[in-house]
């Protein structure tokens, strides 16, 4: 018989190691795995080059990631459906050719040109998420269809010069600001905050409906550990940067992170806190099981199949932003890849279902400091390909083993 | 003789028959179930039980006859509909959600929410859920780890009973259970069995298809054969044998009617 799991806040077992060792034959290790990783990428990296752990290279890597990382949390919300979208990375380039074309060929205001961009984005995925759901084709053949047509699409879009420089100062601005330091600190410290308010009323409500809560330290340690990590990720983008000293001061946080992260607390609150979310698992774990619970299963796909497009584009705006161009590459190479083997490297699971928002993050970041890294170094490309090739395969079968173990445990 | 055999049936088939094509899968089928009572539907393969549980689960729509619930005649045409009545099914297949935990199965369509404004972004009340689940959950006794455990990290019989508890949360009146205990253990089908039995003390109709006599004898009021689309025989399971029923069930032996007298 098996002991309590410890799930969500509640109902932690006294003993961690007990704990742990449960959730490894369970097949529920989660991000576990990916956190470890990332240390292991820091000592290693650390320890040949002492560049990587200091404020200018891991803010820069912070950047580097937010186009990735934000095209990669569309890329889980598919992924928990148990579809897969190919066109992400095309979308992508296509929304930011859509803005570089409104606001520097025909002169339109910022705001309307990344409108525009998000809009076709959205567009796109509406039309690729009904033609799934109505033609009963697969996710993986219409969405190579995109990857195709989309790229077609933002060439045409490009026209004949190919590359659009942009000048504008706000669309420039979303990913190179930086915010004031004491704006950093604001977000930082209401961001623990409310996370904060949030564990505790959880935890209260729990208790006065005499439910079982784990103890009131380990709900410390939680906010602690969290609000630690942001506080100190804050202080280290607020740091002076510049190697020069008596240089104009580079500091603060990018906006592109602050973007970054508010589309991984909206999704992650969506997919975890309402209706919708609960019903993007069930369609994911069991899509029959979902209808015969009066779930519409369309609905939810051609939902999801927009929202990951809409994310895509603003995956796509964030690069363009950052080369203050977009062109004929804008989207294509390893933009998709990576995004998808961010996902699972994460701890998003290729078998739907399983997952959560948050893997974006940690996947990208994995994917993100091995590149990084190995820049530093000045090693090959050749090298970084192979390395983050055998990373996610690393991953995949650590989902695989795990979904096996699950499938032993229990019966 | 059950209590309720002088009262009105919850639910009630007249004259139900239903083709596909060629094939005549029930004729002029009777059906009663009443509250408070567990009747076994039995009979070979191809005799129409499944035919005739998606007729009372809704999902097929009858050609001729009545359905009848609490007396009065009514029209079901969806499963939706006949969850709406109170009639349940847990289908063999159960369709649960592996990869969520018991508290969001059973609440699975009919989540307990606050209001937001916007239907699919309703916020989640996961400690009402969580209070309630563990309530029925333990006046059922149903032995599971935890309410928050994943379905996958359940055994068999502790799905099946999970399955059996989303259909009662409901105010269920009937409900309907297609072979229960097919491919469980011994000690688990015992487990559904007394959770069967539970069922009917809480009140409910419980109609249940099974192709194991000995389990049928074990846990049911009432014995209907069906036989090539027919009803054939009924049985009062305490004043039967296993070879009466197995009898009818293969037509070698069919008794006088209901309860004695052949139909």
């Amino acid at each position: 018989m098996m002991k309590t799991q410890p799930t969500n806040l509640a109902a932690a077992p006294n003993n961690w190691r007990e704990a742990l060792a449960e959730r490894f034959r369970q097949g529920n290790l989660g991000s576990l795995p990916v956190i470890i990783g990332l240390i292991i990428i820091a000592i290693v990296f650390q320890s040949i080059n002492k560049n990587f752990l200091t404020p200018l290279n891991l803010t820069n890597l912070m950047v580097q990631i937010a186009a990735m990382g934000t095209i990669s949390t569309g890329v889980v919300l598919i992924l928990l459906l148990g579809e897969v979208d190919l066109s992400a990375g095309q979308v992508s380039g296509l929304a930011a050719a859509v803005m570089a074309v409104l606001v520097s060929r025909h002169n339109l205001p910022a705001g309307v040109a990344i409108v525009g961009a998000i809009v076709v984005g959205a567009l796109v995925g509406l039309l690729q998420g009904w033609w799934i759901s109505s033609f009963r084709v697969p996710s993986f053949v219409v969405t190579l269809a995109g990857l195709l047509a989309w790229q077609g699409a933002r060439l045409r879009v490009l026209g004949d010069t190919g590359s659009i420089n942009i000048t504008n100062k706000f669309i420039i601005d979303i990913a190179n600001f930086r915010l004031p330091i004491w704006l950093g600190w604001v977000f930082g410290v209401v961001g623990v905050v409310v996370y904060a308010l949030i564990v505790f009323n959880e935890y209260r409500s729990r208790r006065a409906a005499e439910l079982p809560v784990g103890s009131l330290n380990g709900v410390l340690w939680r906010v602690g550990v969290v609000g630690a990590s942001v506080l100190a990720g804050v202080a280290m983008m607020n740091v002076n940067r510049n190697a020069n000293a008596a240089g104009i001061p580079i500091q603060g946080v990018p906006t592109a992170v602050i973007i970054f992260m508010t589309f991984l607390i909206i999704f992650d609150f969506i997919t975890q806190r309402t209706r919708f979310g609960r019903y993007v698992y069930a369609v994911g774990g069991n899509t029959e099981a979902a209808r015969r619970a009066g779930i519409n299963v369309n609905r939810i796909r051609i939902t999801i199949f927009m929202l990951a497009s809409a994310l895509a584009a603003c995956g796509g705006i964030l690069a363009a932003s950052r080369l203050n161009a977009a062109n004929q590459s804008s989207g294509d190479g390893d933009v998709l890849l990576n995004a998808i083997a961010a996902a699972v490297i994460g701890g998003t699971s290729l078998f739907g279902g399983r997952g959560r928002i948050w893997s974006a993050l940690l996947g990208a970041l994995v994917i993100g400091a091995i590149a990084n890294g190995m820049d530093l170094l000045a090693l090959k490309s050749s090298i970084k390909f192979i390395v983050t090739g055998a990373v996610l395969l690393l991953a995949v079968t650590i989902d695989a083993a795990s979904r096996a173990r699950r499938e032993n445990s229990g019966r | 003789m059950t209590a309720t055999e002088a009262a009105m049936p919850v639910l009630q088939l007249r004259q139900v028959s239903k083709r596909f094509g060629a094939v005549q899968a029930l004729s002029n089928v009777d059906f009663e179930v009443y509250s408070n009572e567990v009747v076994a539907l039995v009979g070979d393969n191809g005799a129409g039980k499944s035919t005739l549980i998606k007729t009372i689960a809704g999902a097929y729509k009858p050609d001729e006859g009545d359905y009848i619930f609490e007396g009065k005649v009514v029209s079901v045409n969806s499963p939706r509909q006949a969850t709406d009545l109170g009639v349940e099914t847990v289908y063999q297949d159960l369709a649960l959600c592996d990869n969520l935990d018991v508290v969001s199965n059973l609440y699975l369509g009919r989540e307990n929410v606050r209001r937001s404004g916007l239907k699919s972004m309703d916020l989640l009340n996961e400690t009402e859920m969580e209070r309630r689940a563990t309530e029925v959950l333990r006046d059922l006794s149903v032995k599971i780890p935890s309410v928050r455990v994943q379905i996958a990290n359940l055994s068999g019989g502790q799905r099946q009973s999970v399955a059996v508890a989303r259909s009662v949360m409901w105010n269920s009146k009937v409900v309907l259970l297609d072979e229960p205990t097919a491919a469980l253990g011994v000690e688990q089908t015992r487990q559904v069995k007394d959770l069967i039995l539970r069922l009917r003390e809480r009140g409910l109709g419980v109609v249940v298809i099974s192709h194991n006599v000995a389990d049928v004898f074990e846990v049911s009021d009432r014995i209907i054969v069906m036989r090539l689309g027919r009803r054939v025989a009924t049985f009062h399971t305490a004043r039967s044998t296993n070879e009466q029923v197995i009898g009818a069930i293969t037509g070698a032996m069919l008794p006088a009617n209901a309860y004695g007298e052949a139909e």
